[in-house]
């Protein structure tokens, strides 16, 4: 059984990779937003770049992952191929699983040219040890935070529209735009909630020489991935009830 | 060995019991019909069998594993064609195979051979490199059945198989099916067309408001209705505005109106029922134009069981 589930992850997330994520639509949202978004910071002082490029992989992380993820589970609900996933000998959270590892491995291939990127073109190094690890956690935190409010709406708008809502409350409060030091107590605090927060501070460490652990990081992000799979198993068990 | 046994199986979706105390059982290599009018519990039935939905109560066994706890290894022996065909429409009908193929663990060495070997038999090799979204119902219908096919099942479910069809591409397809049955695969088939069901089906369950109403072969089916007798009268004028009158007229028969001016009367005495059909027809001044007596068929039956008119039960799914 575990074995059939295996394969049928990554046969699912092969194919999604194929058939919504390597597509104009998910590339854009993945990697123009994020880089248009860094520029205009770039534009207003160009002296702090190389502080930007943590939130600028963060928020690559964000939107590529879940660009697509948001719709994909709901979209197939619609035209039924979910539920032709689900009659293969693969478990529900085995469907849901290759639907994440999709997003996921979209979301790998934009960040990691990404930071290639920057990293080439101005000379940064980052704690690779430090990096993949907060990285990988982010990239399967965001995706099954997708997959989520895929599973939670019925509508393919509507769960775009309700994911704009914490995506870009964490944009603003993640520390990347303002730091969350300087914010009102409040912001503060509701910044502390949202997993990007901790992507932003696993990713400050992995890029500066600062001897600080991301240990805490990686544990409150995987601690969000449980919080985000589990319910969007359950919704989606429900869902076929 | 038996295919499959459903031992009093219920799916209740909140206040609505979809399916009540099911029981039945099916053969190896037989042919199965679940017959019913929308609503009867026939989707719901199946959905429980190949693992979609868990049964509110009950249990049954599908080649020999038990719904409750084997049903991912019996998913293995399935093949499933839904009601849609749901296959992915920006997939080629070869890529859409090959992925099934891999999803049920069919041998990398296999899995081109099978495909190809699929997409010849059902038509559809010219067309194999092109998106499924660009097929025709019928092509479409025949890729799903395909795919349900790619894993060699040794059961095969079929929700409705020819709704939406033509009429070529239905009997094609019905033909398809019964070529299946030969080679010995045991297929389950729901259906609310009776002619389908009695061309293909070995047995037949006759499903109403979610309960089992009748079990056997369509032969027996029919022999049961031929109990009573079958009048079918025409009329130069339109008779279904008076139908209700025919039937208070006949109390112990069943009045189906076939069109405007035909009717069908099931049971009762034949005598009785030619002395009131020439005083309906002058009290409502219809012109009995001609009455004849005829052989019970499957639709008769089913009438005479459930006491649905047949037709009615077609126009539900936009049938022909």
């Amino acid at each position: 059984m575990v074995r059939d589930d295996l394969r049928c992850i990554y046969e699912i997330a092969a194919k999604d990779m194929r058939t919504y994520y390597l597509k104009p639509p998910a590339i854009s949202w993945g990697i123009v937003f994020p880089v248009a978004w860094t520029l205009a910071f770039y534009l207003r002082s160009p002296g702090d770049f190389e502080e930007l490029v943590p939130g600028l992989i963060a928020m690559t992380i964000l939107f590529s992952t879940t660009a697509a993820e948001a719709v994909v589970i709901n979209f197939e609900m619609r035209l039924g191929t979910l539920e032709r996933l689900l009659l293969a000998p693969v478990s529900i959270g085995g469907v849901l699983l290759g639907k994440v590892l999709g997003g996921f491995l979209f979301g790998l291939l934009m960040t990691a040219a990404v930071t290639a990127g920057t990293a080439l073109a101005i000379g940064l190094r980052p704690d690779l040890t430090i990096l993949i690890p907060v990285a990988a956690l982010s990239l399967l935190v965001f995706s099954s935070m997708g997959a989520l409010f895929s599973v939670g709406f019925k509508e393919v708008f509507e769960a775009q529209t309700f994911l704009n809502l914490p995506r870009f409350l964490m944009v603003f409060l993640c520390g990347v735009v303002y730091p969350i030091s300087a914010m009102p107590a409040p912001l503060q605090f509701i910044s502390q909630l949202l997993p990007l927060t901790y992507t932003v501070e696993g990713l400050r460490v992995a890029f500066s020489a600062a001897p600080s652990s991301p240990l805490l990081d990686s544990i409150v992000l995987a601690g969000f991935f449980v919080l985000f799979i589990f319910p969007a198993m359950r919704l989606l068990r429900k869902r076929f009830e | 060995m038996k295919a499959i046994e459903v031992r009093g199986l219920t799916k209740r979706f909140g206040s609505l019991t979809a399916v009540e105390d099911v029981s039945f059982e099916v053969e190896e290599g037989e042919v199965l019909g679940l017959l019913g009018p929308n609503g009867s519990g026939k989707t719901t039935t199946i959905r429980m069998l190949v693992g979609l939905s868990r049964p509110s109560e009950g249990d049954a066994r599908v080649l020999g594993f038990d719904l409750s706890s084997g049903i991912h290894k019996a998913k293995r022996g399935i093949g499933v064609v839904p009601d849609s065909s749901n296959l992915y429409e920006e997939l080629s009908a070869r890529d859409n195979l090959l992925f099934m193929a891999k999803l049920y663990g069919v041998p990398k060495g296999v899995r081109e051979e099978r495909t190809e070997e699929l997409l010849r038999a059902f038509g559809l090799f010219e067309r194999r490199n092109d998106r499924f979204g660009t097929f025709s119902r019928g092509m479409k219908r025949s890729l799903t059945i395909a795919a349900a096919l790619v894993h060699d099942p040794k059961l095969l479910f079929l929700d409705e198989p020819t709704v939406g069809l033509d009429v070529v591409a239905a009997r094609s397809l019905r033909d398809l099916i019964s070529d299946l049955h030969h080679r010995g695969l045991t297929i389950v088939l729901t259906t609310h067309y009776l002619e389908e069901a009695d061309r293909l089906c070995d047995r037949i369950v006759i499903l109403v408001k979610g309960r089992v109403v009748a079990v056997d072969t369509p032969r027996e089916l029919k022999r049961s209705a031929e109990e009573g007798s079958v009048i079918e009268a025409t009329f130069r004028g339109a008779t279904s505005d008076h139908s209700a009158d025919l039937s208070a007229r006949l109390p112990g028969s069943k009045v189906v109106v076939l069109d405007g001016t035909r009717l069908k009367i099931l049971g009762g005495d034949p005598t009785r029922v030619l002395e009131e059909l020439v005083g309906f027809s002058r009290s409502h001044d219809l012109g009995l134009e001609a009455v004849n007596s005829m052989r019970p068929s499957l639709e008769d039956a089913f009438v005479s069981i459930t006491g649905l008119s047949p037709a009615v039960m077609a126009k539900e799914k936009g049938g022909r």
